[in-house]
């Protein structure tokens, strides 16, 4: 019961951490928060559901259609609601907050009119398919998830530690001046990493699919909000912090609702939150610093 | 090599320098004079392309390169050391030197690596810390050990010397005379007018956003008006 229920947490853990992820690579360059992202990975889901289930396609073709049209709308979002505003003058800083919002808005609709309005189920062919240890039932698709939320982060942490480009995004993350100065073109460092992040949101997309095995419109908002109550709780802008974050989140909700308190689950992670900013303020893996500079 | 016409720049409506016209030659060592608020960051951060000037041009190498971007700038040879010497405080040393040669693509950035650590000894020792753990003379090593690998024709630096104790400001200064006497340009600004004014051949001096006199550095050391204002005499 208890290594099923971490296993059943970890592989929640995981996709929360893959959704925050989205979060914090976009709040980190740009010190905004995209609420768009949750309607982008929605819409990756959806990719999914359509790959999968209307066209009969394996799940490697959802997941790389997934990627594509999230990075598309990702790079369609910087253009429309963030580019326009940045470094005119008189513009508020919650400018870019609130077109988000209308992009998320117009997102979750075009998702009724394109997909209808109801759950769609996203199954595969191995969704059933389990094994036994003991007294603990493992599904694959569980290993699935964990394993490409785990590359994902792996790859994730090597792109920004070791290569250059990952370097660039983490000096732009630090200090667009400094990075512009440095010879990072930063207007297209901020398209890339909107991309990069509205791609890691598609892929998360599929992998609740997966999880859920059930797919509709509003789902964004549900899992962004979440995503964002991670990012608190981790640090802002902090890749370390989503990823800690994430998993903690995953293991408190999957252990609340299997020792009887089920109402709550939801309620966890907006309760860590008001903990984390009354305890620790700047979140877990956050410097106390960072904070000022939104 | 770099010539300011009648430039003036803007903080949304408020204006930080009025008509600057400002020329240096190459191989030579310009400095900046002035008090706080005179706009000699923001001349410099007008040059380097992080503000765009409302009126004026400024040409470099011959070329028109009004409103430019620093990244732009910086692979025409530009570079400039920021105010606060602008470390990337989440990043090792090793990082931020990398970073230095960004935007090159040659094979001779390891060569340039192994240079400027033999140069600054100290870096090496301390290539695996984070930047923001290093002291603020370390720092602005950090910061011209940095630019080095940018391999700049034009240099900019603004205010080296701030913060830091007289020895280091010495050594500051030293590194700024051999980076010139390697052949490359430098522009700096300095609260620090003496010590400015002995590495530099030309000086501008700048008031509330204009430029209020020029000369050779000599001439200036010697000029009554700017002893008083500048030299505390």
């Amino acid at each position: 019961m208890l290594i099923e229920q971490l296993i059943n947490g970890l592989t929640l853990g995981s996709i929360y951490v893959v959704v925050a992820l989205g979060y914090t690579l976009v709040f980190g360059v740009l010190n905004i928060v995209n609420m768009g992202h949750g309607e982008i990975f929605m819409f990756g889901a959806f990719m999914g559901v359509v790959v999968t289930n209307s066209l009969e396609l394996p799940l490697y073709v959802a997941f790389i259609i997934a990627i594509v049209v999230t990075a598309i709308l990702g790079y369609f979002l910087e253009r429309v609601a963030l580019r326009p505003l940045r470094g005119k003058d008189g513009v508020s800083h919650l400018a870019p907050l609130i077109s988000t919002i209308g992009v998320s808005i117009f997102l979750e609709n075009a998702a009724h009119h394109l997909f209808g309005a109801g759950n769609k189920p996203f199954r595969t062919s191995f969704s059933d398919m389990s094994f036994t240890v003991g007294t603990t039932t493992v599904y694959y698709v569980q290993i699935l998830i964990f394993v490409i939320a785990i590359l994902l982060m792996a790859g994730l942490m090597f792109w920004l530690s070791k290569t250059k480009a990952g370097k660039a995004l983490r000096a732009s993350a630090e200090d667009l001046s400094v990075a512009s100065l440095l010879g990072v073109n930063t207007k297209r460092m901020i398209t890339q990493t909107v991309i990069l992040a509205s791609a890691m949101g598609g892929i998360a997309g599929i992998l609740v699919g997966l999880a859920f095995n059930s797919v509709n419109p509003q789902m964004g908002l549900s899992f962004g909000l979440k995503g964002l109550a991670i990012i608190i709780l981790g640090g802002l802008g902090n890749v370390r912090g989503a990823m800690a974050g994430g998993l903690i989140l995953g293991l408190a909700e999957t252990f609340v609702v299997a020792y009887g308190a089920s109402g709550y689950r939801d309620a966890i992670a907006f309760i860590a939150i008001i903990v984390i900013l009354i305890v620790r303020p700047q979140g877990i893996f956050g410097t106390a610093t960072s904070g000022s500079r939104g | 090599m770099l010539k300011l016409q009648n430039v003036s720049t803007y903080y949304d409506k408020i204006q930080a320098i009025k008509n600057v016209d400002i020329a240096v030659e190459e191989g030579t060592v310009v400095t900046i004079l002035g008090a706080n608020g005179a706009g000699k960051t923001t001349t410099m951060n007008t040059i380097a392309g992080l503000l765009k000037p409302k009126e004026g041009s400024i040409h470099y190498l011959g070329e028109d390169v009004t409103g430019l971007r620093p990244d732009q700038l910086l692979r025409k040879g530009l570079a400039l050391v920021p105010e606060g010497r602008g470390i990337l405080s989440s990043m090792t040393v090793m990082d931020n030197l990398e970073m230095g040669a960004y935007h090159r693509n040659d094979s001779e950035v390891g060569a340039d690596l192994e240079k400027v650590m033999k140069r600054f000894p100290i870096l090496k020792e301390r290539k695996a810390q984070l930047g923001g753990t290093l002291s603020g003379g370390q720092q602005q090593m950090l910061a011209i050990a940095r630019v080095i690998m940018s391999r700049p024709k034009l240099l900019l630096l603004d205010e080296p010397s701030m913060g830091l104790a007289p020895l280091i400001v010495a050594d500051i200064f030293k590194i700024i005379k051999e980076i010139s006497e390697a052949g490359t340009t430098v522009l700096l600004v300095e609260q620090n007018a003496r010590q400015a004014l002995k590495v530099a051949d030309y000086g501008y001096v700048l008031e509330t956003g204009r430029v209020v006199a020029s000369g050779n550095a000599k001439e200036l050391l010697q000029d009554d008006t700017i002893q008083k204002a500048y030299l505390g005499h």
